[in-house]
C-alpha cells in the first residue's frame, strides 16, 4: 500500500488503484454518516475533490490522488456509511481509477513513512 | 492550548481520553472515548453528563427580589416578576434594534435572580448588565463549575446521590446538599430530555462528576453529542442560529414573552426593541426559523441557501444542519421567507453547487421528554 499526506491508501489492483482512507483518518473523522461518490467513467484530475464524508461532526472532501478515470464505485458505502468507520482499509474502499501515468504512484509514503508522519 | 480557559473538570477530561477542542475560549471536551454517534443515542437512552462550566453564571440582587425582577425587565421581553420563587424561565437580552444579545435561563431563588447565559457572550452580557439593571449588584460567579445531567436515567442517577431533585419538575430550582456542598440545582437541559443542570463549587466539582459517572447509567458527553441533540430537540444555538441580526419573532420564540409584557400587557413594552418586537407579535415577521428535513441522506449543514424549487432567487438560509443520530436521517434548521414557511412547503438547498430538496418541517424534530 502506498499512502498520501491526506491520509488516503493507494492499493495497486493490476491496472487499478483502489483508493480509501487511512485508520488514523477514520478516526478523526468521527463517526461517518454519509458518504457522496462519484459517477463510475468520470475523468479526474489529481487534487479534484472526488468524494465527500460526511460525520456527525463535518462535512469533509476526498481528493483524487492521481490523474485518471474512475472506472468504479463502492456502492456499499451509500447505505452503509459506517463501514468507513468499521474497516476503513478493507471493505470502505471508495473508488477504483485506472492511472493515466503509473509514475505518478513513485512520489507516495511507504507504510513506514506514513507511521512516521502520523506519529 | 495556549491562552484557553480550562474548567474545572479539565483534569478529567484529559483522563478519560477526551478529544480537547477550543470553543469560546475554553479547551473543552468535544468527544471522548465512544464518539458522538454512541454518546448521543447512549444520553437518549440512558444518562449523559456533560461539563458546561464555560457557561456564565451570574447573580442579579438588590434591596428587594422586586427591585432586581422589574430592573430585569428593562433588558428582557419575559416576565421576570411572573416567575415564582423556586422557578426559572427562558430568556433573551435583546438589542435596541430587536435583535437577540443572547438568551439566558433566569432563575428566581428567592432572595436573589441567578443567570445562566452562553460562554461566548457572557462577558459582553455581564457588562450589559453591570451598565444597564438600575439598583442591582450584578456578580459573576467565577468559583462555581456547571454540570448537566441529561436522558431518562438522570433522575435515578442524581437522586441516589441527592435524593431531593426527585421531587423537582421540569423549570424547577433549587438549593439542595450534597455531604456539606451546597449545590443549586435546575431540571433543565439543552437535549430535549428529562435532567438536571447543577451548579456546584470548583473544588468540589470532580467528585461529584465521578460519582455520577460511577453509575453504570451514566457516560460522560461532549459538545458534538450537545450539538446534535439540540439540534435535534430544535433549541437555537446562540451565534448560529440567533444572533443580533435575527428578533425573537423571527426566530419563533414568541413564546418566550409573556403576555404581560405584550400589548396590552400590564407592563407592556418597557425592553430593548419593544416597538420592532412588538409589532411583529401583532403582524408577523418578514422570515421565520424553521426546521428543514432533506431528502436522502445527505446532512446539510450551516451556510447554505435555500430558494424555490427552480428559482435563483434566495428566500432563506441554513443556519444549522447535520445528521440526527435517534432520528437516523439529516436534520437542519434555519430562516425562510414567511410566505415559504408552512409546515410541508418543498424548498431547495444549494449544497456544494447542487439544489438538494428539503421539506418545512415543525420542530422539535423528536418530541421533548421533559417531567412537567
Amino acid at each position: 500500500m502506498k499512502y498520501t499526506e491526506d491520509h488516503e491508501w493507494l492499493r495497486v489492483d493490476g491496472d487499478l488503484v483502489v483508493v480509501g482512507i487511512t485508520e488514523h483518518a477514520a478516526e478523526q473523522l468521527g463517526d461517518v454518516v454519509f458518504v457522496e461518490l462519484p459517477e463510475a467513467g468520470t475523468q479526474v484530475s489529481s487534487g479534484d475533490d472526488i468524494v465527500v464524508i460526511e460525520s456527525v461532526k463535518a462535512a469533509s472532501d476526498i481528493a483524487a490522488p492521481v490523474d485518471g478515470e474512475v472506472v468504479e464505485v463502492n456502492d456499499a458505502l451509500a447505505d452503509t456509511p459506517g463501514l468507513v468507520n468499521a474497516d476503513p482499509l478493507g471493505s470502505a474502499w471508495f473508488v477504483k481509477m485506472k492511472v493515466d501515468d503509473p509514475s505518478q504512484l513513485d512520489g507516495f509514503m511507504s507504510e513506514d513513512e506514513y507511521k512516521d508522519m502520523i506519529a | 492550548m495556549p491562552n484557553l480557559n480550562r474548567t474545572p473538570l479539565h483534569d478529567l477530561h484529559c483522563e478519560l481520553d477526551a478529544r480537547m477542542v477550543p470553543f469560546a475560549g475554553y479547551e473543552m471536551p468535544v468527544q471522548y472515548y465512544d464518539g458522538v454517534l454512541w454518546e448521543h443515542l447512549h444520553t437518549r437512552a440512558s444518562a449523559g453528563l456533560f461539563d458546561v462550566s464555560h457557561m456564565g453564571q451570574v447573580r442579579v440582587s438588590a434591596d428587594s427580589l422586586e427591585v432586581a425582577q422589574l430592573a430585569l425587565e428593562a433588558l428582557v421581553p419575559v416576565s421576570v416578576l411572573g416567575i415564582p420563587e423556586g422557578r426559572q424561565r427562558y430568556g433573551l437580552l435583546t438589542s435596541e434594534t430587536g435583535g437577540i444579545l443572547d438568551d439566558l435561563m433566569i432563575a428566581n431563588r428567592g432572595d436573589d435572580l441567578l443567570l445562566v447565559v452562553n460562554a461566548a457572550t457572557k462577558e459582553q452580557d455581564v457588562a450589559h448588565l453591570s451598565a444597564n439593571l438600575a439598583g442591582c449588584a450584578v456578580t459573576p460567579i467565577t468559583d462555581r463549575a456547571l454540570l448537566a445531567l441529561q436522558g431518562p436515567a438522570s433522575e435515578a442517577a442524581l437522586a441516589a446521590l441527592v435524593p431531593g431533585v426527585a421531587e423537582m419538575r421540569f423549570m424547577d430550582t433549587s438549593v439542595l446538599d450534597w455531604r456539606g456542598v451546597e449545590l443549586w440545582v435546575s431540571r433543565s437541559g439543552y437535549t430535549g430530555e428529562d435532567g438536571y443542570e447543577v451548579s456546584i463549587p470548583s473544588s468540589n466539582a470532580r467528585t461529584l462528576a465521578e460519582a455520577l459517572l460511577a453509575s453504570e447509567a451514566v457516560i460522560p458527553i461532549g459538545l458534538g453529542a450537545r450539538d446534535s441533540l439540540r439540534l435535534e430537540a430544535g433549541l437555537c444555538l446562540y451565534g448560529s442560529d440567533i444572533d443580533t441580526t435575527t428578533t425573537p419573532v423571527e426566530a419563533a420564540l414568541d413564546w418566550a414573552i409573556q403576555k404581560a409584557r405584550r400589548r396590552g400587557g400590564e407592563r407592556e413594552g418597557g425592553f430593548p426593541g419593544a416597538s420592532r418586537i412588538l409589532e411583529e407579535l401583532e403582524s408577523g415577521a418578514p422570515r421565520r426559523r424553521v426546521g428543514f428535513l432533506p431528502d436522502g441522506r445527505a446532512p446539510i449543514r450551516a451556510p447554505a441557501r435555500i430558494f424555490r424549487i427552480g428559482s435563483d432567487d434566495p428566500v432563506g438560509e441554513i443556519t444549522s444542519g447535520g445528521f440526527g443520530p435517534s432520528l437516523g436521517r439529516p436534520v437542519s434548521m434555519g430562516y425562510v421567507e414567511t410566505e415559504f414557511s408552512g409546515t410541508g412547503t418543498v424548498l431547495e438547498a444549494e449544497v456544494r453547487g447542487r439544489r438538494m430538496p428539503v421539506t418545512v418541517a415543525d420542530m422539535p424534530f423528536r418530541p421533548s421528554t421533559f417531567k412537567r
